[in-house]
């Protein structure tokens, strides 16, 4: 009786001590650097009237910068999707000279302040740059265009997807494979059936990571999008300007806009991941 | 518990900083950074003259609005210098800062210098720009930032309405004359330092909308030979106002030492300085002998034409104003 009395304590007791403290300090931390900010966005809205609160978020001008900001983050998540993938690919599986100057590289848009990253893109792709001059006589637009906004967001995504498939793919064993086609599968098969559901997850992690820090991004956008209303104008821009001219309500109903589409967007993102990895 | 002992004594230093009552926050805009920190040494070699301890003067740059915000919000400033009264006056409707009468305090209006709005042209002139008539001209590409993030570019905004305003003699004429100009804007960046980049590095537009100072710096130090300064034939002006922050000089003791910062600005030295760095000097005295520098322009003022600073931000800047009327029709075509 003692005993088992004994063991059964054992069982529920930790292996490591400190719960207590450590949850809370989590939860003092997450309350004092995201939860309380984000509510106070939001009570402070709330001393809006609803008229007050839609004329706000639903002026055309808005609506513009609404459409260009989230389908421009959407391309810019899904070619790092793609691109990311191969990077985080060739990193692992070969060697070669200079591989990890090229591995420090990825981290550089983390580290670089975004307004020299928006400078340098600047400068590459407007009309007079080393890239954008041969595109001009072709009537392509780059820089002050949406497509420059693409690039910009495209750009401060990119070590998300490589950051979060890169340690997937190294843990992956080669024998997996080496099975796969033992037992007769081709190589686009071995790909479709064993690698992609192995790094589906992590893939879907480092989209959702990369098209949310694009809805966000101010700083590299600003320099290249011309910011014209109505047509390269991006809502993180659109909150600065009624800061601007003291209309705090009017930003706070824009950001929490932006707060709740991201949400929903991240959440569904999460419940396809949550899928994929129950699936694999 | 050292970390108590450490934290009351962190306290009561910085309490000790403040209790000095001789250092001073000047909260200023971007580009008035080289003029005051030449000024900051004038200033303080007068003030030691006259018998007081060296004072300290730090200062703070940035987009006057967002400058008056972060005042707004709680920063230190014990004067505050930026580039339009109704940024300052933000200093005293949303915080109560200062009194209603902040600007008859000191003369000129509270503007020890003054500038104006200029069209600055590539080097020979190309597209032959003379005048605000032509930048509304089909074959022109205008720069100039956002009205609705930039105060420098509200004065651009106004300049080019009170011209047209003056030629054409009616509200909507000015206003089709003002949207003409927008439809030839390529690029519309947020703050004023971002739209000389846009002209002077990226080489876009044929023409851009600047402050006399900032044109005259772009001509001197950035793109040595490869601009002209076009001067219209009418123009704003452009009264960037000065004033002490009461709460605050108050609540630190160092009232004193910040009225005289800002009357020293209208002693001689500190004008001709002002000369210097490309601003019209205040007192028409020291003005008459930069005639040569600064040509002869027909100025109006804000008050004549716009009825003041409050009714222009709310006719053109504000929701549902001009300018928003302006984006609208520019975004429809």
């Amino acid at each position: 009786m003692i005993r088992e009395s004994k063991m059964r304590t054992a069982a529920l007791k930790p292996v490591i001590p400190g719960f207590g403290l450590t949850m809370g300090f989590s939860v003092l931390y997450l309350s004092l650097l995201l939860i309380i900010p984000v509510a106070g966005l939001i009570l402070f809205t709330l001393q809006m009237s609803w008229e007050d609160f839609w004329r706000a978020v639903s002026h055309p001008q808005v609506v513009a910068s609404y459409k260009l900001s989230f389908l421009a983050s959407f391309i810019g998540a899904s070619i790092n999707a793609v691109f990311g993938t191969l990077v985080a690919w060739v990193l692992v599986r070969y060697s070669f000279p200079g591989k990890r100057i090229i591995d420090g590289l990825v981290d550089l848009p983390f580290a670089l302040p975004t307004a020299v990253a928006g400078i340098a893109l600047v400068t590459l792709y407007a009309g007079t740059g080393w890239v954008g001059q041969y595109f001009e006589p072709f009537g392509i637009r780059i820089a002050y265009s949406q497509i420059g906004v693409v690039i910009a967001l495209t750009y401060i995504g990119l070590p998300f997807v490589v950051r979060t498939v890169q340690p997937v793919l190294a843990d992956f064993e080669k024998e997996l494979e080496e099975a796969s086609a033992a037992l007769g599968a081709n190589r686009l098969t071995t790909i479709r059936r064993v690698i992609f559901p192995a790094i589906l997850p992590a893939l879907l992690t480092g989209y959702a990571l990369a098209f949310a820090r694009a809805v966000g991004e101010y700083g590299s956008v600003i320099f290249i999008s011309g910011n014209l209303p109505y047509k390269t104008e991006i809502t993180p821009l659109l909150i600065v300007a009624k800061a601007e001219q003291y209309d705090y309500h009017g930003a706070a109903a824009i950001g929490v806009v932006m707060l709740g589409a991201a949400f929903i967007l991240l959440l569904l993102i999460n419940g396809l991941q949550w899928w994929a990895s129950r699936r694999g | 518990m050292k970390f108590t002992k450490i934290l009351t004594s962190t306290v009561f230093l910085l309490g000790s900083f403040a209790a000095i009552g001789n250092t001073i926050l000047n909260v200023s805009y971007d580009p008035t950074r080289e003029f005051y920190r030449e000024y900051n040494q004038l200033f303080a070699q007068h003030w030691r003259a006259q018998g007081h301890t060296a004072p300290t003067v730090r200062q703070s740059h940035g987009g006057s609005g967002s400058q008056a915000r972060s005042v707004i919000d709680g920063l230190d400033a014990d004067v505050v210098t930026l580039a339009l009264a109704y940024d300052v006056d933000a200093l005293r409707v949303r915080a109560n800062l200062i009194p209603q009468d902040w600007q008859s305090r000191l003369p000129l209006n509270s503007s020890p210098y003054t500038s104006t709005i200029v069209l600055l042209v590539r080097k020979g002139n190309p597209k032959n720009i003379q005048d605000w008539d032509d930048l509304v001209r089909d074959d022109v590409q205008v720069i100039t930032p956002n009205p609705k993030t930039s105060g420098g570019a509200r004065w651009n905004y106004l300049a080019a309405w009170g011209y047209a305003l003056k030629k054409y003699g009616s509200e909507e004429k000015a206003y089709q004359f003002v949207e003409k100009i927008f439809r030839n804007v390529p690029v519309l960046d947020p703050a004023a330092r971002g739209a000389t980049n846009t002209f002077v590095q990226r080489r876009i537009g044929d023409v851009f909308i600047a402050w006399e100072n900032e044109a005259f710096l772009s001509v001197e130090q950035l793109g040595q030979g490869q601009f002209e300064i076009v001067v219209p034939s009418v123009s704003i002006l452009a009264e960037p106002p000065v004033t002490v922050v009461d709460r605050n000089v108050d609540r630190k003791g160092t009232r004193a030492v910040a009225e005289a910062y800002l009357e020293y600005l209208y002693s001689d030295e500190a004008q001709h300085l002002a000369a210097k760095h490309f601003y019209r000097p205040g007192r028409p005295e020291i003005a008459k002998q930069y005639l040569d520098k600064f040509p002869k322009v027909n100025l109006f003022g804000i008050d004549d034409v716009f009825g003041g600073w409050d009714k222009a931000q709310n006719d053109h800047f504000n929701d549902g104003g001009y300018f928003d009327r302006i984006l609208e029709a520019i975004s429809r075509r």
